[in-house]
């Protein structure tokens, strides 16, 4: 199965090309059921080759399966082929998986949609990308799926392109992932100057030997990546284009847009640990952005209406969560929670969903409300969802977000501190829109309400799968501490042991505001082991507080959310707003961009640099216009030229 | 190979234009059917250049003699090597292509047209395989006058004398001063060795003086410069593209402007070799400010075909870029841009061809969801747009990412360059997302797109073939870039002899004391 790899990727393309070239007749069904099984035969493939992956010892669990040499440029040559490790295991199995849950989702959601085919196909698209990104042997073939999936969700968020507000934000997504794409691009080259090899199994091993720790390369190149990440991955300053991405048909946001294109930036900086680990300066811009992200877009999360963009900006916000783990050296956990997030945001997605499609698609919490009763498979499934995001044990995000907190303590207490702020408000703005939408007083439209009913049972069976792994799926990373063995973090092992001894190695000189994690080191075996579950107890506490703070202001309370944004009028006016990032970004590059071309070409290029052109014939019909006029046809003046000439140069000669 | 293909290829068309002249210019289907025909014998007749091509031999390759003038030296020479090989199929792929294509679109004097077309093809294969110059500025010349008739008499009538004049006078200040250029290196060379020839074989092995070779690096240089077009040269392309029928823009951008990136590593290159190398940071510059210049000016035309245009400016300041890199990567990028250049952008002249057909209009104010009433037309558009966009996977982004990664690591040119550069990466996803999302997306608002008939079956012909190639290269570019290995290490390892500058080698062994100088720094840390 381990050799048959190439057939996880190219599954889901043979569904492209058959949906997309010859499907043009093909019943709704059968379009749907093609695009699914293409998937589903993908993940089934991606099993084999783990339950292959796991039967092999530790150390050999690499296996790199070449198919022909794709790009040969003098000592530039790089082989089409996938890396099967750990790594790309986990994210082969979770892609594969949700994908083929939301395929199956689809077939219900899209069923009206004139666009069936055409959904189908992106969708399948999309898939190949994804799976070819992080199967990829080399940086180039990654970025050939780095750059696919984007234009995948280009043309799924733009799918109803007849509207000006998706067609607007598909562009503007393309847009913002190419500047981070602009980064990658560098980076990837400075890699190849430096290593003469872009392939992973080449850079990696030598990268202890090539870059000197600290060294301004590997702080470049990890810098540079990370641009990319940002990218991808919606992290600030190049996150503006998630929220926007909510334009798309519900199940595209599920799938590209929370559970895993995503978080493809967070897979590639855990790709490139050997790297981070020698850029401790990068680890630290990682970290500080991914836990700034964090609580930055939970505090937009608190304050939208629209449920799909409470959600996009709770992925905002998590994704920074394993950008914290990774900035923090500990990339598993950031993998872990990665794992776990694909499950349960995706299942919020495909929730909020089902309730857009019972409601005729409102998205409005506010005229939402007692849904409870009208649609429980739906609410029971969110509630799980939004319980394991909350970080509630046992749930998955509990185990996953508690490892990427304990991992950001030993880093610093600050960072520790800032995350577990975030988990607060996550809890907090999760529950706002659960409670909003499924408790309380129903505040629908009457010719809504008429209408309300349980989506098909081929919608709530995705919802159920999810919502058990979003449950069970965090069992396998419990810690030690807890009694598990923290199999998980042990499977993903070999990838980040390269990079395990430099981390430790230089982690006395990393960057610590206080001393507390000096102290936490310092520590005894089973000291640190209650420290350890103090840090939980916090943790699960203020998802507690969190979740009673929900339900003491938007389900006992409903007016009191209104006055505490009264008070703070002009701080929940700019939140409200998105810290007006649209508009600053609008000011600064998006306008002076436009008119300063406009002067180009009006001031430059039309009167300048055309204007010499025409002005050199100008200046050429101008002086034959004075010089035709000797040509006056009369031989008189000639004759009187000729005398002028004669008398001249008589003069000349008799004078000189 | 004993047959003089490279002679079958150039005087074919010059058959089909005298079987032309036979036929009755009323019948424009026949002369339509013969031309198409001639243009696809004289593409098949091509393709043995492809699988006889000897990958190894970075020489010249089916070369044909024949005595001509032999007191002045001049002689009917040609031959082809991993350069010309692509650009010599590149024309005649996309002749066919331009017959077709012009099906629908001429209806006047079409008999002269196709004759213009015929001449036009003989003039670009001859440029590209002439190995004396005396033959080469010939055609060089001979290409003018056809394109001059094409902008001229079928082109938009409000501009197109304008256009024409602007496009002959601009090519003639350039070509003069390379005729004065040739002269003088004719002369030298029988001064030094005795010998009056045009062969420019025997004129590579010249060595003249370096300050010689910058002005006639200069005199040459000006007329490929323009034919690129390079900034501040360019102004006579936006015109010219966009007054000339569907048919003439596309041969102009997709063959005309690659004699312009021809010339530089045919001529520029191997005789003067010490003047390119000081010639690198001024070219590049220009290059890098073509790159953004073009794409930024690009994205505020209302009219789609000057968007198009501009984007040429842009697309070929990479191709710039890529060939005075003076390394594999660059040199070998830069002529497959070459080569995606005429694909995409002749793909695009094509679309926007078949939308005027049907409005006789291109403004993009006046459109706006076409995706809905033109599907087929909106799945190609679009793929031609990405590619235009460079995504990886279409051929783009293989020729941009060989020439930012060979002006990455070119001892010449400096990193600097490439970090402005590859933001043309990015400016243009702006330009062409934003026209297409303009023309193809949202409501269809005016009431004279509602009903436009989806393409005809005729041109999805026209456009699948070259679709076919854009993803191709894109996917698997080795058969495309093997064959030019060999020619462009000979062209480089000709200026490393001649010029005295660290090699690639030695500049890995600075760039890894540089890593030692790092290493030690943080020992002392």
């Amino acid at each position: 199965m381990l050799d048959l790899i190439w057939l996880v990727p190219f599954l889901p393309l043979c569904g492209v090309i058959i949906n997309g070239l010859l499907g043009i007749r093909f019943p709704k069904r059968l379009t749907g059921t093609i695009g699914s099984l293409t998937v589903f035969g993908s993940f089934l493939v991606s099993c084999g080759a783990f339950y292959e992956l796991i039967q092999l010892p530790a150390a050999e669990r690499i296996r790199e399966v070449i198919l022909c040499q794709w790009i040969p440029s003098g000592d530039l040559v790089v082989n089409l082929g996938f890396l099967v490790d750990p790594l790309s295991m986990v994210m082969l199995l979770t892609v594969s998986g949700v994908s083929f849950l939301i395929h199956v989702y689809s077939i219900g959601y899209m069923h009206e949609d004139e666009g069936f085919r055409r959904y189908f196909v992106y969708l399948n698209l999309f898939v190949f990308f994804m799976l070819i990104l992080v199967a990829a042997n080399s940086f180039l073939l990654m970025f050939v799926g780095w750059e696919g999936v984007g234009l995948c969700s280009y043309l799924l968020i733009g799918f109803w392109y007849q509207r000006q507000a998706p067609a607007d934000a598909g562009k503007k997504a393309f847009v913002v992932n190419r500047v981070g794409d602009y980064g990658f691009l560098l980076g990837m080259m400075l890699i190849f100057v430096t290593f003469g090899s872009l392939d992973f199994l080449k850079v990696f091993p030598l990268a202890h030997q090539y870059l000197p720790y600290g060294g301004i390369t590997a702080t470049m190149i990890t810098l540079l990546l990370f641009v990319g990440a940002c990218g991808k991955s919606a992290q600030f300053p190049l996150y503006v284009w998630l929220p926007d991405a909510m334009e798309g048909p519900t199940p595209v946001s599920a799938l590209i847009h929370a559970a895993t294109m995503v978080t493809a930036g967070v897979y590639m900086v855990a790709r490139c640990n050997a790297f981070y680990v020698l850029a401790p300066l990068s680890l630290g811009v990682v970290a500080i952005i991914g836990v700034g992200t964090a609580l930055y877009a939970a505090t937009m999360g608190l304050t939208q209406f629209d449920i799909k963009r409470v959600l996009a900006y709770s992925t905002i916000s998590q994704l920074g969560y394993m950008f914290l783990a990774c900035g923090a050296g500990v990339f598993a956990a950031g993998i872990f929670h990665l794992m776990t997030h694909a499950f349960f945001k995706a299942l919020l997605f495909l929730g909020a969903g089902s309730v857009m499609h019972a409601l005729s698609g409102e998205l409005d919490i506010r005229k939402m409300g007692g849904l409870r009763k009208q649609l429980p498979w739906t609410h029971s499934t969110f509630l799980i969802a939004t319980l394991a995001i909350a970080g509630i044990a046992p749930l998955a995000g509990f185990f996953s977000k508690d490892a990427i907190l304990w991992g950001a303590f030993q880093k610093d207490s600050w960072l520790w501190l800032v995350a577990a702020i975030t988990a607060l408000l996550t809890a907090l703005y999760m529950f706002r829109a659960v409670f909003m939408a499924f408790y309380g007083k129903p505040r629908l439209d009457e010719h809504v309400a008429k209408h309300v009913h349980e989506s098909p049972p081929v919608m709530i069976l995705p919802l159920v799968v999810l919502a058990i792994l979003s449950v069970v799926g965090g069992w396998i990373g419990i810690p030690p501490s807890l009694g598990g063995g923290e199999w998980f973090q042990e499977f993903l092992a070999p990838v980040f042991k390269s990079a395990a001894p430099v981390a430790v190695h230089h982690q006395a000189g990393g960057l610590s505001l206080v001393g507390l994690a000096q102290a936490a080191e310092s520590l005894g075996h089973s000291e640190e082991l209650s420290l350890e579950w103090a840090l939980m107890g916090v943790s699960l506490g203020v998802a507690i507080v969190g979740i009673s703070l929900a339900y003491y202001l938007y389900l006992k309370n409903p007016e009191a959310p209104g006055k505490i944004a009264n008070s703070f009028k002009t701080l929940y006016w700019i939140i409200f707003n998105k810290y007006y990032m649209d508009e600053i970004y609008n000011a600064i590059f998006v306008q002076p961009i436009r008119r300063g071309s406009e002067w180009l070409w009006h001031s430059v290029d039309e009167n300048v640099i055309d204007g010499t052109a025409n002005g050199a014939g100008r200046l050429c019909t101008g002086l034959s216009a004075i010089l035709k006029r000797l040509q006056t046809g009369y031989v008189q003046n000639y004759a009187i030229w000729m005398l002028v000439g004669t008398v001249l140069l008589m003069a000349y000669y008799f004078f000189r | 190979m004993e047959y003089p293909i490279l002679s079958y290829l150039i005087f074919l068309p010059l058959i089909g234009v005298f079987a032309l002249f036979f036929l009755d210019h009323t019948k424009e289907k026949l002369l339509k059917g013969v031309a198409l025909l001639i243009t696809l014998i004289e593409f098949v007749l091509s393709l043995p250049l492809f699988f006889m091509f000897q990958v190894e031999n970075g020489g010249m390759q089916f070369t044909e003699y024949l005595s001509w003038v032999p007191r002045l030296g001049i002689a009917y020479r040609v031959g082809l090597d991993g350069l010309s090989l692509w650009l010599v199929l590149l024309t005649t792929f996309l002749s066919c292509i331009a017959v077709l294509a012009c099906w629908e679109d001429i209806k006047q004097h079409v008999k002269e047209f196709l004759v213009c077309i015929l001449l036009m093809e003989t003039g670009m294969v001859g440029v590209f395989v002439a190995l004396d110059v005396f033959l080469f500025y010939v055609f060089w010349e001979v290409m003018l006058i056809p394109m001059y008739f094409i902008i001229g008499v079928w082109g938009n009538p409000a501009r197109r004398i304008y256009a024409a004049i602007k496009f002959v006078l601009f090519t003639m200040v350039g070509s003069l001063l390379m005729l004065v250029a040739i002269l003088y290196i004719y002369f030298y060379h029988a001064n030094v060795t005795g010998e009056y020839t045009f062969d420019l074989l025997k004129w590579y092995n010249l060595t003249i003086p370096h300050s010689v070779q910058t002005w006639l690096f200069l005199a040459f240089g000006l007329a490929f410069a323009i034919k690129v077009p390079m900034f501040p040269f360019h102004t006579w392309l936006p015109d010219a593209h966009t007054e000339a029928p569907t048919v003439g823009s596309v041969l102009l951008a997709a063959v005309l402007l690659k004699m312009g990136t021809y010339g530089f590593l045919r001529y520029n290159l191997p005789l003067f070799p010490e003047a390119f190398v000081s010639f690198v940071p001024l070219i590049s510059l220009l290059a890098v400010i073509g790159i953004i210049y073009g794409a930024l000016v690009a994205m505020v035309q209302a009219d789609v075909k000057r968007l198009v245009a501009f984007s040429s400016v842009s697309h070929l300041g990479f191709v710039m870029l890529g060939l005075f890199t003076l390394n594999l990567q660059g040199i070998q990028g830069g002529i497959i841009q070459m080569i995606n250049h005429g694909l995409s952008t002749g793909a695009l002249f094509l679309i926007v061809g078949m939308i005027y057909e049907r409005r006789h209009t291109r403004m993009i104010v006046e459109f706006g969801g076409l995706s809905k009433v033109m599907p087929i037309y909106a799945t190609l558009f679009m793929i031609v747009t990405l590619s235009s966009i460079g995504l990886p996977g279409l051929n783009g982004f293989v020729g941009e990412f060989l020439i930012l990664l060979g002006a990455f690591r070119s001892q010449f040119t400096n990193v600097i360059f490439v970090v402005f550069a590859a933001t043309g990466v990015i400016l243009a996803a702006v330009y062409m997302l934003w026209m297409f999302q303009r023309v193809m997306f949202g409501e269809v608002t005016n009431p004279n797109n509602k009903n436009l008939p989806d393409l005809s079956k005729r041109e999805i012909m026209v456009l699948v073939p070259v679709v076919i190639f854009i993803i191709w290269i894109g996917v698997y570019p080795k058969p495309f870039l093997k064959p030019m290995e060999a020619t462009v290490n000979s062209m480089i390892k000709r200026v490393e002899q001649r010029v005295n500058v660290k090699t690639v080698q030695e500049g890995k062994v600075s760039f890894k004391a540089l890593k030692v100088v790092e290493s030690q720094g943080e020992q002392g840390a």
